[in-house]
């Protein structure tokens, strides 16, 4: 590209630090961490204005990653199992934003399952990381929902109960962008990450991401060992951004797929799986199901439409945002209250 | 068919001195029968006529079929406050009939359908009986529609006894069917009907009637949560999110009718407002505070089980400083509890909603045009305090209907309160930094381009650049500040309206609706030569006025509809050295207070 820039800083000047948090404080090794550390590198690289991204949380260990990147970023930490309901509001608010939200397990699957898949439901825009570890970290070792059936954990005993699936859960709702990832597997992460800020809707991204400090033993589906050792990709994930040039020269044109986003972008898809449709929705439920029921670890895109409008767009509001209306335009004027009262006697 | 063949009739009445404009009556009907028309056709009809009216709907739980009564209280004076009894029953249910007409006072008056047997018979009551089938007949009305049009011709029946013009009940009818003529010919011809048969059949034995004054030209009609929505249209609300509640679903259906005839852009009909029907009270308002938070004017209306939810987000609203705006029309708890009757029973949950040291700011309306102007209002101290702001209103007045001078234009501007732009973002900006010593820090917005905007709001301990800190210095300061804010709120919330009698050794101190009740109570005991000075709260937290007032008396009644004394208990812990002055009158069983209540409750002290 022509555009000449300082070395080491992106198209709008900013460089990599620009887009850090503040230090973590999560423990070392935490999956969480190396998360946040693919947001900023995903940010610096996409060239993403600091000022157009809002972070929000809720309450957990994973919920604390948004301090940890963005720090030029306004962010909301909300409550346990909330955030879909304040981002709602605040993407509703100022829709020319976009938002980055992080969940765990715990905040997503259990105390907040019913706001999580209301706000599928309407397709706010918003980028939904759970940071999925099946345990509560912050509260020190006990099962979460997501957690294997028949785990042994230290405290918490046996789990006698089945998971929960939150892409299976999210399909379901209606999300237009489901896909999972595992925390060790950065470049994925990366590339689905850059996918799901071009949505045009709520893009759940379900990254599996170790907890050291209370469910890392190899016997656990959502350990280092086991991602490492199981990950499945269903196909090469890669983003290529609008107005770049999709190379597939090289591939067996049956071998790669690419689906245009909303954005003008493009989803690279180059199949590993051989009949693997994210565009099937039925499809792409019974794959979970499969994999579920094989405890096998699939990754990659695992459902995406392009075609719902979210919630902002069939709210029909002016560009303008309602945040930034000034008074004159939310105030009626003298007259159409004298009508009113006119009418009313 | 004659009347008299009907039933004996009481004739001792037609010596009474006539009794004009001062009465109540109550029609009994039931639930879901379309029997709210006829009663607001009453209402307005009275209303026309130029006389002080109110109306109160006591109605069930239920959709379909339980008893409803509908009291319109007429009053030369202009008292709108319930009273203990009516003298006059439109008996058109016949599950309660009995015990309806049991309840009436000597020398009252019933009209009953004729169609029914076994009527109870009372010799000190006045028995009028209308063939009602008769009627619907003629109208070949079938299925459902022969509810609606039954209750037409107790409308009839009771103008023509009562002497309200037909042309006043077409005003009416016209109004309520907006104009329509198909709908108001088919409901004024069995009101006429009705009417004709009556002034033919039946001899006027009792001494009620009404007849024209001069009272409410001008006026309008409206029930406060109508009041509070356009109220809130007016005030700049931009965004909205709810689920339904008896008795403040009404208040949305306002902001549903009024935002987009108001608030679209002229040129694209694109909306500059939104409302969203949340999935439950807890997302409701997690929404306003995202909303509040991202810079919009965010508003929600709920009642007592739903404030119960709303607990968490309350707590985060006022620790995080996020301006929202929550409308409590109150209903009556624990839990369920009556969910169609009314009382002042949350405001020591709201006025502290939120677990630890949380305070929370209150306006209590008790007009329709206190609704209207409180639209503004809240929005302008959620600004600019940035924080929850919550209205504490009632069923009685937001789904009954009020007389109202009209809605003068709001005199406050649209504040949005300390938000810095740009440019305006000093480079030691921090965003709870007490800046002024009001406790009020200054606020950026997402999306400002300004890189030292950004910051993190959260429910944790933060210090006053808004980072996370579990310092005891810096959680000590900060709570400290957000007392000293609480403070400021004190002078700037709508003061209390105050009427003080030279002489008066009692104070009253009350809030919202009860001031009907008290206000005609005042005028009671001032006839039997006991003064009493008045003092209407309109918003928590109190200032100095109130303490004032509070000094000023030996013995001060804080007058509400609740069990404990609520707003008593608040009083005392802020005028903690007057405690002993203040004195609890609090009386709940659903129904709106009565001046006799009072009167009673301050003579027997
Ligand atoms: C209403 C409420 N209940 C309980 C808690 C305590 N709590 C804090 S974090 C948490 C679980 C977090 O688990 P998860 O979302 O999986 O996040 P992780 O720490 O594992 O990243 C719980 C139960 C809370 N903060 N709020
Ligand atoms: S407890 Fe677990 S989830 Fe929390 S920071 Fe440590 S490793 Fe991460
Ligand atoms: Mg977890």
């Amino acid at each position: 590209m022509g555009t000449r820039r300082e070395p080491h800083t992106n198209l709008i000047g900013l460089a990599k630090v620009d887009y850090n948090g503040s230090p973590t404080t999560l423990c070392q090794g935490c999956g969480h961490n190396s998360i946040a550390s693919q947001v900023i590198q995903v940010a610096f690289e996409l060239s993403v204005k600091p000022h157009e991204i809002i972070k929000l949380s809720g309450i957990g260990c994973s919920s604390k990653s948004p301090a940890y990147f963005l720090g030029q970023s306004h962010g909301l930490n909300g409550l346990h199992g909330r955030m879909p309901s304040l981002a709602t509001g605040a993407l509703l608010a100022n829709h020319q934003l976009r938002g980055i939200g992080v969940s765990g397990d715990g905040d997503t699957a259990s105390i907040g399952l019913g706001q999580f898949k209301h706000l599928l439901r309407r397709n706010v825009r918003l980028v939904y990381i759970v940071e999925n570890n099946g345990v509560y970290g912050l509260t020190k070792g006990q099962f979460s929902a997501t957690a294997d059936e028949g785990q042994a954990l230290k405290y918490a005993g046996v789990n006698e109960l089945p998971p929960i699936d939150i892409c299976m859960e999210a399909v379901i709702a209606g999300c237009g962008f489901v896909a999972r990832s595992f925390s060790g597997d950065a470049k994925q992460v990366r590339e689905l990450l850059k996918a799901a800020l071009s949505h045009r809707g709520t893009a759940v991204l379900d990254i599996i991401s170790p907890c050291v400090a209370f469910n890392n033993h190899d016997t656990s589906t959502k350990s280092y060992g086991y991602g490492k050792d199981h990950e499945a990709p269903l196909h090469d994930f890669g983003w290529v951004p609008p107005a770049e040039e999709i190379e597939i020269a090289e591939y067996d044109p049956g071998e790669m797929r690419v689906v245009e986003m909303h954005d003008g972008s493009h989803i690279q898809l180059r199949k590993l799986e051989e009949d693997y449709d994210p565009t099937d929705k039925l499809g792409a439920l019974h794959r979970l199901q499969w994999a579920q029921e094989q405890q096998e670890f699939i990754t990659g895109l695992i459902y995406y439409d392009p075609e719902r409008p979210s919630l902002a767009e069939v709210s029909r509001l002016t560009d303008t945002p309602l945040a930034l209306l000034d008074a004159e335009k939310i105030r009626p004027s003298a007259q159409a209250l004298a009508e009113i009262m006119a009418g009313l006697q | 068919m004659g009347l008299v063949e009907l039933m004996p009739q009481n004739m001792v009445a037609v010596t009474r001195p006539s009794i004009i404009n001062d009465f109540s009556l109550v029609a009994a009907t039931a639930n879901g029968t379309g029997s709210q028309t006829a009663n607001l056709t009453i209402l307005r009809a009275l209303f026309k006529m130029g006389i002080p009216v109110n109306g109160k709907n006591i109605f069930p739980s239920n959709i379909q079929g339980l008893p409803t009564w509908y009291h319109i209280r007429v009053s030369k004076d202009g008292y709108i406050a319930r009273r203990h009894t009516s003298e006059i029953l439109l008996a058109f249910n016949q599950a309660t009939v009995a015990e309806d007409i049991k309840n009436l006072p000597p020398g009252g008056v019933c009209l009953v359908n004729a169609d029914w047997r076994n009527i109870p018979q009372r010799d000190d009551v006045t028995m009028y009986a209308i063939p009602v089938n008769q009627f619907v007949k003629e109208t070949g009305t079938t299925g459902k529609q022969k509810d609606y049009v039954a209750n037409m011709v107790y409308v009839g029946a009771a103008a023509q006894l009562l002497g309200i013009p037909l042309e006043k009940i077409e005003e009416a009818l016209s109004f309520h069917f907006s104009g329509k003529r198909k709908l108001i010919d088919l409901n004024l011809n069995v009101v006429k009907a009705a009417h004709a048969w009556t002034a033919e059949q039946i001899l006027k034995s009792d001494p009620y009637s009404v007849e024209p004054m001069n009272e409410t030209e001008g006026l309008i009609l409206m029930t406060g949560n109508e009041a509070a929505g356009l109220g809130s249209v007016f005030g700049g609300v931009t965004f909205a999110a709810w689920y339904p509640i008896t008795p403040s679903t009404s208040l949305i259906d306002a902001l549903n009718e009024y935002l987009p005839q108001l608030r679209r852009d002229p040129e694209t009909g694109e909306h500059h407002y939104v409302v969203v029907q949340a999935e439950d009270e807890l997302a409701a308002i997690g929404m306003l505070l995202g909303a509040g938070w991202a810079g919009a004017r965010a508003m929600t209306a709920t009642s007592g089980p739903g404030i119960s939810l709303m607990a968490e987000f309350a707590g985060l609203g006022y620790f995080a400083e996020i301006p929202a705006v929550i409308w409590d029309i109150q209903r009556v708890g624990p839990s369920t509890g009556l969910p169609t009757r009314t009382g002042q029973g949350d405001v020591t949950f709201v006025y502290y909603l939120g677990h630890g040291d949380t305070k929370n700011v209150i306006l209590f309306p008790s007009t329709i045009k206190e609704c209207f102007e409180f639209g503004t209002t809240a929005h302008n101290l959620a600004d600019q305090l940035q924080t929850p702001v919550f209205v504490l209103s009632d069923l009685d007045l937001g789904m009954n209907n009020w007389m109202s001078e009209p809605f003068d234009y709001p005199a406050e501007p649209i504040q949005r309160g300390k938000v810095l732009r740009g440019d305006e973002i000093p480079l030691d900006w921090g965003r709870y930094v007490d800046v002024d010593g009001d406790g009020v820090g200054y606020r950026t917005l997402p999306g400002d381009e300004n890189w030292r905007s950004a910051w993190f709001a959260r429910g944790t301990g933060h210090n006053a650049r808004a980072t996370y800190s579990e310092r005891p210095s810096d959680w000590h300061e900060n709570m400290e500040r957000l007392r000293r804010k609480f403070d400021t709120a004190r002078d700037m919330v709508p003061g209390p309206v105050i009427d003080e009698v030279e002489e008066a050794e009692i104070g009253i101190i009350a809030y919202g609706t009860t001031r009907y009740a008290i206000e005609e109570a005042r005028d009671r005991l001032a006839a039997d030569g006991v003064k009493t000075s008045f003092m209407r709260l309109r918003a928590l937290p109190v200032n100095e006025a109130v303490r004032d007032f509070i000094r000023r008396y030996k013995q001060v009644y804080v007058i509400e509809m609740n069990r404990d004394g609520q707003m008593h208990a608040i009083l005392q812990t802020e005028a903690p050295e007057l405690a002993t002055r203040l004195i609890s009158l609090a009386y709940l069983d659903g129904m709106p207070l009565t001046a006799r209540w009072v009167v009673e409750a301050i003579s027997k002290q």
